[in-house]
C-alpha cells in the first residue's frame, strides 16, 4: 500500500468490516455503561432508577473486590509464566528430529482443543480428586498423605488447569518461530565459539522475542476472563480464595440478581484490562516493530 | 599458521555419498578456490573443514593437529556464509564483537578490536546500526569483520559475493584479495564463478561429483587441463570440443580449441563456416559459427573484425593450442 490511491482504496475496502466491528463492540459496551448507572435488580423489576456512581462504589468497596483483583493478576501471571517457560522448553524438544515426530506434535497440540469445562472436570474428578484422583493415588503409593488440591490450594490448582490448556498454544507459536530461525545463524554462532547455552541466550531467545510477545498478549486477553474452569471446579471458593473479577461479576449478576453492580463490575474489568494492555504494550510492544 | 591437509575425506548423507575420498594440501597463507558445477560438493567440503559436518571417513589435519573430531569453535577457523548469517537483533558492533565476547575477552579490548576491524572495512559510521539497515555490500563487510577480529588461522568463504550485483562483486573481489595480501592468512573460497576463481586464487581446486578433478594455479589449469571437464570449465567462453573426423585427424577422440585461439580470416583457412550470431563487445567480438563438418564453434575475434549474420568466415586453430583428449576424456 504505497500510493495515495491504493491507500484510499484499501480504506474503502476495509470500512464495512471496521464499522461492523465498531457497532459490535460499541453497542454492548454502551448498554453496559448505561446499566451500570442504574439501580437495577432482577428481583425488583420495574424499579430501575438512576443512581449515579453508587453501583461502582458498591463493587469497588466490596471486600471481595481486592481479593478478586489479586487473584486475577496471579492467575494471569502464573499461567503466563508456566506457558511461556514450558512452551519454550517443549518447543525446543519438539524441534529436535526424532521418530514419530508428527504424531507427538499432534498429541502435544491436543489439549488446546479440549473445552475448558471438560478439561476442568477431568482435572477435578480424575486427577486432583483427593480420593479417586491420580495424584492422590500416586501420593498414597509413596505412602504420603494425598493433597486435596482444590480446597487446600484452589488458585494454584486452577492455574495448573488453565496453564495445561494454554501450554499447547504457546508451544505451537514458539515452535513455528523456532523453525524459522536460520540455521546459518546457529552455525555461525557455533563457529564463533558459542556453546549451546550461549546460542540459546544470544541467538534463539532474541529470535523468539516476537513470538513470545504475541503469546503473552493473546494469552493475557483470554486469561483476564477465565471463568469456566473456576465455575466447574471451585466455584470461586473456598470463600473467595479462587474468585477472579470475571467470576465476581457473575456472582453479582446471577447469584444476587444485581444487574447494575454487575455492569459496573464489567466496566471496571474493561478498564483493568486496558491498564494491563497499556503496561504490556509499553514493556514488550517494541518487539513487534520491525 | 593455517596449513590444512585433507586425507582421503569421505562424506555420506545416509546412503548418498557426496564426497568421494578427497586428498588436498593447503599451505599456510594460500588463497585456495574451490570451483565446480552446482551440487558438486564444494559447500559440503568447506563445511567439513569448518567442522559443521562430521567426516564419514578420512582425516582433517589443521596446523599439524588432527582436527577430525574437534568441534568448530576449537578449529580456529572463521567462516563467511553466503547468507552472511549476521545476528539480526544485534548492532553491527555487537555482531563483530560477538566471537570475542564468547571468548571471554573484556569489554574495552573488544571495543578496541571492533573499532580496528571497522576501520579496515569502512564500517565506522555504521557500528550502531542493525544489519537490517545495511546494504548488501555493507552486510558482507560486517560478516568479514566478524571473521577477522578473531584472528583465525584460516578464513572460509562460501560464495560470499553471489548475492551482490555485478559492479559491487568486482569491488568486493578486490577488497577480499587486498585483505588476503595484508593479512597473509590462509583463505579457502568457494565459488562457481570461474572469473572469481581465476582472478583471486593462488590455487584452484576443480571439483566434480564429489571428486577433485585437478588442482593447480589458474594459469596451469588454463594451459594444461588434465581432462575434458577441467578444459571445459576453466576459461570463458568455454573451450570448443570437436569430435569425429576432425579429431581423428589429430589422433584423438576429442579435440578442444579455446575461442581465443583461432586465426580468423574472410578469405582462407582450415575450417569454413557461416556466422550465426556475432556479439560485438567493443574490445572483442564473439562469433558463433556453424562450421562445415565440425558443428557449432565459438570464436573470439578482435573488435575490428567485421562479421555479421550469414557471412562466411574461415577459422584456423593456432599451432600448438589444440588440446587432444583420449576416449576416457584425459588429455593426451
Ligand atoms: N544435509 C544434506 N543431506 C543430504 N544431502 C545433502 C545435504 N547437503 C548437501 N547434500 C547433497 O550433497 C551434494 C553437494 O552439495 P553442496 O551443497 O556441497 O553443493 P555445492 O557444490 O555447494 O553446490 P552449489 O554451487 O549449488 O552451492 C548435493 O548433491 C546435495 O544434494
Ligand atoms: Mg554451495
Amino acid at each position: 500500500m504505497a500510493t495515495l490511491h491504493t491507500k484510499a482504496a484499501a480504506r474503502a475496502m476495509m470500512s464495512p468490516a471496521v464499522i461492523l466491528l465498531l457497532i459490535w463492540m460499541a453497542v454492548p459496551l454502551a448498554m453496559t455503561l448505561y446499566f451500570s448507572f442504574l439501580r437495577y435488580n432482577l428481583l425488583m423489576p420495574g424499579m430501575e432508577e438512576y443512581t449515579g456512581f453508587l453501583n461502582y462504589e458498591f463493587f469497588l468497596t466490596d471486600p471481595a473486590f481486592p481479593i478478586a483483583l489479586a487473584n486475577t493478576l496471579m492467575l494471569v501471571g502464573g499461567v503466563l509464566l508456566i506457558t511461556v517457560v514450558g512452551g519454550v522448553f517443549l518447543a525446543i524438544l519438539l524441534d529436535q528430529p526424532f521418530w514419530g515426530q508428527g504424531i507427538v506434535r499432534l498429541l502435544a497440540i491436543a489439549p488446546f482443543f479440549v473445552m475448558p469445562t471438560v478439561s476442568a472436570l477431568v482435572w477435578k474428578n480424575m486427577l486432583m480428586h483427593p480420593v479417586n484422583g491420580l495424584f492422590a493415588w500416586i501420593a498414597r503409593s509413596f505412602g504420603a498423605e494425598p493433597v486435596d488440591w482444590l480446597s487446600s490450594m484452589p488458585l494454584f490448582s486452577i492455574i495448573i488447569i488453565v496453564a495445561w490448556a494454554w501450554l499447547p498454544f504457546a508451544t505451537l507459536i514458539i515452535l513455528t518461530a523456532l523453525q524459522s530461525l536460520d540455521s546459518d545463524q546457529k552455525e555461525a554462532a557455533e563457529m564463533d565459539g558459542a556453546g549451546p547455552v550461549s546460542i540459546f541466550l544470544h541467538i534463539t531467545l532474541p529470535h523468539l522475542a516476537r513470538a513470545l510477545t504475541v503469546v503473552i498478549l493473546i494469552e493475557t486477553i483470554f486469561l483476564l476472563s477465565v471463568f469456566a474452569e473456576i465455575l466447574v471446579t471451585t466455584s470461586g471458593g473456598p470463600g473467595n480464595a479462587s474468585t477472579n473479577i470475571a467470576y465476581l461479576i457473575y456472582t453479582q449478576a446471577l447469584l444476587q440478581f444485581d444487574v447494575g453492580t454487575a455492569s459496573a463490575g464489567g466496566v471496571v474489568a474493561v478498564i483493568l484490562a486496558n491498564i494491563v494492555a497499556i503496561f504490556l504494550i509499553r514493556m514488550i510492544g517494541k518487539n513487534l516493530e520491525t | 599458521m593455517g596449513a590444512i591437509t585433507l586425507e582421503n575425506v569421505v562424506k555420506r548423507f545416509g546412503e548418498a555419498q557426496v564426497i568421494h575420498g578427497v586428498d588436498l594440501e593447503i599451505k599456510d597463507g594460500e588463497f585456495v578456490v574451490f570451483v565446480g558445477p552446482s551440487g558438486c560438493g564444494k559447500s559440503t567440503l568447506l563445511r567439513l573443514i569448518a567442522g559443521l559436518e562430521d567426516v564419514s571417513d578420512g582425516r582433517i589435519v589443521i596446523d599439524g593437529q588432527d582436527a577430525t573430531d574437534l568441534p568448530p569453535a576449537r578449529r580456529r577457523l572463521a567462516m563467511v556464509f553466503q547468507s552472511y548469517a549476521l545476528y539480526p537483533h544485534m548492532s553491527v558492533a555487537r555482531n563483530i564483537g560477538f566471537p570475542l565476547k564468547m571468548a571471554g575477552m573484556d569489554k574495552a579490548a573488544i571495543e578496541a578490536k571492533v573499532q580496528g576491524a571497522a576501520k579496515i572495512l569502512n564500517l565506522t559510521d555504521y557500528l550502531d546500526r542493525k544489519p537490517g539497515q545495511l546494504s548488501g555490500g555493507q552486510r558482507q563487510r560486517v560478516a568479514i569483520g566478524r571473521a577477522i577480529v578473531r584472528e583465525p588461522s584460516a578464513f572460509l568463504f562460501d560464495e560470499p559475493l553471489s548475492n551482490l550485483d555485478a559492479a559491487l562483486r568486482v569491488n568486493m573481489r578486490l577488497e577480499i584479495s587486498e585483505l588476503h595480501q595484508s593479512l597473509a592468512t590462509t583463505m579457502i573460497y568457494v565459488t562457481h564463478d570461474q572469473v572469481e576463481a581465476m582472478t583471486m586464487a593462488d590455487k584452484i581446486v576443480v571439483l566434480q561429483g564429489g571428486k577433485i578433478e585437478q588442482v593447480g594455479s589458474p594459469l596451469e589449469l588454463y594451459r594444461n587441463p588434465r581432462n575434458k571437464f577441467v578444459a571445459g570449465f576453466i576459461g570463458s567462453p568455454a573451450m570448443n570440443m570437436v569430435e569425429g573426423a576432425e579429431a581423428a585427424k589429430a589422433g584423438a577422440t576429442t579435440i578442444g580449441v579455446r575461442p581465443e585461439h583461432f586465426v580468423m580470416s574472410h578469405e582462407s583457412g582450415q575450417w569454413r563456416g557461416k556466422v550465426g550470431v556475432a556479439e560485438h563487445l567493443g574490445s572483442d567480438t564473439f562469433l558463433h559459427v556453424e562450421v562445415e563438418g565440425v558443428g557449432p564453434v565459438t570464436a573470439r575475434a578482435t573488435g575490428e573484425f567485421e562479421a555479421r549474420h550469414g557471412d562466411t568466415v574461415f577459422l584456423t586453430p593456432e599451432e600448438g593450442r589444440v588440446y587432444r583428449f583420449g576416449p576416457d576424456g584425459l588429455a593426451l
